[in-house]
């Protein structure tokens, strides 16, 4: 391993970049008036832009170690890379016309989220434990305070603090752990780490200690059962847009830590040491199945989304579990199911947000009528949550399937027999979201609405096509924005659903570059 | 010409209906005739292809034709969007296309929403298109998933509520009793696939591929403890859809709650997806859990067609009596892929389509019926033939056939079947005939109580069938006698897929 200064530090150049563009949102939020903020946003959105650009133009042909080994440049982080400015351009979208009278210091926001996709990079290059540790800091600070920027709302600063609490506390138990691996195998270098654990002589009480600590971080990170309690409570408190960014942003970074770290460190040693499947095969099983049952007993929109969300980290999780027995073929689902997962959720919470923008409610029985309402925005809704549901012809059925067959492929038939089962508990609570927005009238222009949800209206004499329905009223559009968004994401929602191939090719490359070679 | 048309038959056959469903969805959405109107065109292509389809399809050479594979996802798991047509898909290819164009036809009525209907419509017809015709197990599963996923929508928002007096059938309980009755039928199908393509990966060839997964069988790479396994996941799961009891309570909720366009093409060829998916993934893929299990599956076929036709005869619900009747039915089917005989096989398939037509002709006429009484207590309707003639006419000739009268495609359907039961299982044949008996009597005794006798002055002003109405009427009542008189054009075709099919056992 080669010591002293890098002299290739232009291969960050990415990074420097997003972080000198950050400084610049921040520093030109100082001089514009508060009607002008909206200029940041396309500052914003204009630097992710660049930055996807160079990354691209600057394909690495070869992995190419920076820092001595630190931090890798490879197709995996190029493709995160990507993939992490494509969802900060979402959120960005997300958040303009919701920022106009719910988040304060909108220019600090967008320079904040910049920050954190710096982070978020440097995650998915990290190939040392503290390098990850202090990328995953620097996601996560940010994070803490784009959770409490909800203006005028005592649940968003709640939520924010019960979010840095609990995030300190995991970060806290991460740490420990980096310090009981690094007291029993004097390394903190993935590959090191691979190499002592193969070594029957490096097992020591500490060792499991650290890495079952380590571990026990990262669910939180990812809001794996039973380390996701702070999920239902920030996603509900946050801003809807950062609530998004939660959702998709946060769980795809910690996934490509966890995919790399799995790569690099545990996978080469599975020979000798291979128990640890079995540990995230149920640490899958139980995310999925208490994710989606608990998810059934949702009112709040978002904390459905949040325990949805948690369900579809299981699923993922079950990807991981089997990257020991074929790794490219479960490496390349984890990625398409996280690639299909963040276009969704944006679909879907890009709808949310248009609604809530008009209506300023966020309660499942709130999208009552919403089909008269908002045509394209419901209809963007429900294709997106039909996809989360894993129904064709959309990307989650595709997604689904092959994350699936390749857990059945490794081995865990079982685990994908419960995937397969909590999928069919998800569409129910998907369904009654469907409900609401395609069959409920809208609770104010029902007349009497609370007789008419006890259903006691007169069936017998009345269906659908024949009852005379009191007018609803439309509501605004939304705005172009978030129709574009919507319309984009569910172009591709669509087109992942039925021809997935260009996509699983590129997954390819970027899931060979950290192909183990044990 | 025609063998290029052969080379893409297949293909159009499922994007005819997605294209109409895509290009409907830009129609001006205050022009709901515009939506009817584009959509009888797109269903009236498809049902052309249909036809052309099933003649091209040739019976001599039988086997798997018109194949086609397209590349779609490589190695590992190696899919592809391959289609093939066996003498299983090819008549109810036709009978898709038949129902389809009737169901859209008879779909004028719906008049909110339209476009967002017929949208959702032609894309559950692509998928039963897709499922009868592809050869890759993937998209098999992918078109069921598709044909199954518009009901929850087109339920729930253009059904109907029925009020029991005590307690309420509301359209919402339907729609999601179906819906997800249905998905955890397909939760078996997804393992089951799963299953296998696990064992062919094992083999050293993974694939989707049925052709190749039934070859991999027959090479003895599956164990039989396997299959005993594999097989109740597909003959449940599938089952499910095929009205299965005691999986089927879905079935008669669903249909009744359901507008009458989708009634049509639930209980007509929807159902039919469960009994081929049976055939063609559980008999042909795994053929030694099938032998095991096939006395058990005709044990709940016969129970199908006793508690159907007991569970109608207690009906007053004119929908509800149709919905039981519909499930009484595919017990036949089932009976008739249990036996594993030739002539019974081929009973069972041709049961498919005759009771397609039937059923859903006997759905377009209840739906005209409740349009003009919006009743459908048979307890009160009364003399219907008065004011209602074709309508009458058209609802007896379907349910003559439906109890099996001589001369409609019933009888011949159900004799097969019964003949080769009584070949096999010669009790469950007799209650078989007996489960015929019950449908006879209630049958009659809803003719009799509600279409003729006195007729209430409150009738009156009741108008008969539309000329659309009469007009699918009058088709399906005429496909009911040709079929009854000269099947061979159908059975020519059903028994080259039936000989290959059983030449594993």
């Amino acid at each position: 391993m080669e010591t002293g200064l890098t002299t290739n530090l232009h291969l960050l150049t990415p990074e420097f970049a997003l972080t000198a563009l950050a400084f610049l949102v921040f520093t030109v939020d100082l001089f514009l008036p508060e009607r002008s903020k909206e200029w940041l946003a396309g500052l914003a959105a204009a630097s992710l832009l660049v930055v996807i650009a160079v990354a691209l133009l600057m394909r690495p042909e070869q992995s190419t170690e920076l820092y001595g080994g630190l931090m890798v440049v490879d197709g995996f982080g190029l493709f995160f890379k990507v993939f992490f400015c494509a969802i900060g351009l979402g959120i960005i979208a997300l958040s303009v016309e919701y920022g106009r009278d719910r988040l304060q210091h909108r220019g600090e926001f967008y320079g904040l989220l910049l920050f954190s996709i710096v982070g978020m990079n440097l995650l998915a290059m990290s190939r040392e434990l503290l390098t990850a540790y202090i990328s995953l800091e620097l996601l996560s600070f940010s994070l803490y305070v784009m959770v409490a920027y909800g203006l005028r709302e005592a649940r968003s600063n709640e939520a924010g603090i019960k979010y840095i609490i609990i995030g300190a506390l995991s970060s806290a138990i991460m740490l420990y752990g980096l310090s009981n691996i690094y007291a029993a195998l004097g390394t903190t270098y993935f590959a090191e780490i691979a190499v002592d654990l193969s070594n029957p002589a490096a097992a020591s009480p500490v060792l499991w200690v650290g890495i079952a600590l380590l571990v026990v971080g990262l669910g939180f990170k990812l809001s794996a059962v039973p380390f996701h309690m702070w999920a239902p409570d920030a996603y509900e408190g946050a801003p809807l847009p950062v609530t998004a960014y939660l959702a998709i942003g946060s769980k795809a970074a910690a996934f490509a830590l966890t995919l790399r770290l799995f790569a690099e460190a545990i996978v080469p040693a599975a020979a000798r040491w291979d128990e640890w499947q079995l540990v995230i095969a149920v640490l899958a099983a139980i995310t999925m199945l208490a994710g989606n049952l608990v998810a059934l007993a949702q009112r709040n929109l978002k904390r459905l989304m949040a325990y949805s969300s948690i369900g579809h980290v299981g699923y993922a999780l079950a990807g991981v579990a089997v990257l020991g027995s074929d790794f490219a073929l479960a490496a390349k689902g984890v990625i398409f199911y996280l690639v299909v997962y963040a276009v969704t959720n944006l679909v879907v919470f890009a709808g949310i947000t248009a609604y809530y923008n008009r209506e300023g409610k966020d309660d499942i029985v709130d999208l009552s009528g919403m089909a008269d309402r908002q045509p394209f925005v419901a209809a963007a809704i429900a294709i997106g949550l039909f996809s989360l549901a894993g129904l064709p012809i959309f990307a989650g059925f595709t997604a689904k399937f092959y994350l699936f067959a390749a857990v059945a492929d490794g081995g865990m038939l079982w685990l994908a027999g419960v995937a397969i089962f909590t999928s069919l508990v998800s569409l129910y609570y998907y369904l009654q979201v469907m409900r609401q927005m395609y069959i409920e009238r809208p609770a104010h222009a029902a007349g009497s609405s609370a007789a008419d949800a006890h259903g006691s209206q007169d069936y017998g004499a009345h269906d659908s096509h024949d009852a005379a329905e009191p007018p609803v009223a439309p509501l605004q559009r939304p705005s172009i924005l978030l129709t574009a968004t919507m319309g984009v994401g569910l172009l591709v929602v669509v087109w992942l659903g039925i021809y997935p191939a260009p996509l699983l090719n590129l997954i390819e490359t970027a899931s060979a570059a950290i192909l183990p070679l044990g | 010409m025609m063998a290029n048309f052969d080379q893409v038959s297949l293909l159009l056959l499922v994007l005819v209906p997605l294209a109409g469903a895509v290009l409907t969805m830009f129609l001006p959405k205050d022009r709901p005739r515009d939506a009817w109107q584009f959509a009888i065109f797109v269903a009236a292509i498809s049902f052309i292809l249909s036809v052309a389809v099933f003649l091209r399809y040739d019976y001599a050479a039988g086997g798997v034709q018109f194949q086609r594979a397209y590349d779609w996802i490589g190695h590992p798991l190696n899919i592809s969007l391959h289609f093939g047509l066996n003498g299983f898909g090819a008549p109810l290819v036709l009978l898709n296309g038949i129902v389809l164009l009737g169901a859209v036809l008879i779909s004028q009525t719906i008049t909110r929403r339209t476009r967002d209907f017929f949208v959702l419509l032609l894309a559950l017809g692509a998928g039963v298109y897709g499922v009868f015709i592809v050869r890759d197990l993937f998209f098999l599963f992918f078109f069921y998933e598709l044909a199954v996923l518009p009901m929850y929508l087109l339920i729930g928002v253009w059904g109907s509520s029925t009020d029991f007096g005590t307690f309420l059938r509301t359209k919402e309980y339907g729609a999601m009793k179906l819906m997800l009755v249905l998905v955890a039928g397909s939760v078996l199908i997804w393992i089951g696939i799963l299953v296998l393509y696990v064992a062919s990966s094992q083999a050293g060839s993974p694939t989707f591929n049925i052709d190749d997964l039934a070859r991999m069988q027959q090479d003895g790479v599956l164990s039989r403890t396997l299959e005993l396994w594999v097989f109740p996941l597909f003959a449940i799961g599938f089952g499910v859809l095929a009205g299965l009891w005691p999986f089927h309570t879905w079935s008669p909720d669903g249909h009744v709650a359901a507008p009458t366009g989708v009634s049509m093409l639930h209980a007509g060829v929807l159902m039919k997806l469960g009994a081929f998916g049976i055939i063609q993934v559980g008999m042909l893929l795994t053929p030694v859990g099938a032998e095991f299990w096939m006395p058990v599956l005709i044990g709940l076929g016969t129970v199908n067609v006793i508690y159907g036709a007991i569970s109608a005869l207690s009906q007053n619900d004119l929908k509800y009596v149709i919905g039981y009747s519909s499930v009484s039915h595919m017990g036949y089917v089932l009976m008739g892929i249990a036996t594993l005989h030739p002539v019974g096989l081929a009973g069972a398939v041709l049961q498919m389509f005759s009771h397609g037509i039937m059923t859903a002709l006997m759905f377009a006429m209840v739906g005209a019926i409740y349009e003009r009484t919006h009743i459908r207590d048979t307890t009160v309707l009364n003399g219907l033939i008065k004011r209602m003639g074709t309508t009458t006419f058209f609802f007896a000739i379907a349910g003559l056939a439906s109890l099996g009268l001589p001369g409609l495609s019933g009888f011949i359907a159900e004799f097969m079947v019964f003949t080769g039961a009584f070949r096999t299982y010669l009790p469950l044949a007799v209650l078989g005939v007996i489960g015929a008996a019950i449908t006879a009597v209630y049958i009659l005794r809803l003719l009799a109580r509600s279409f003729f006798g006195e007729a209430d002055p409150q009738w009156e002003h009741l108008t008969d069938a539309s000329p659309v109405e009469k007009g699918v009427g009058g088709v399906f009542v005429l496909i009911l006698i040709v079929v009854g008189v000269w099947p061979a054009p159908l059975l020519n075709v059903i028994n080259t897929g039936v000989a290959s099919a059983l030449s594993v056992f």
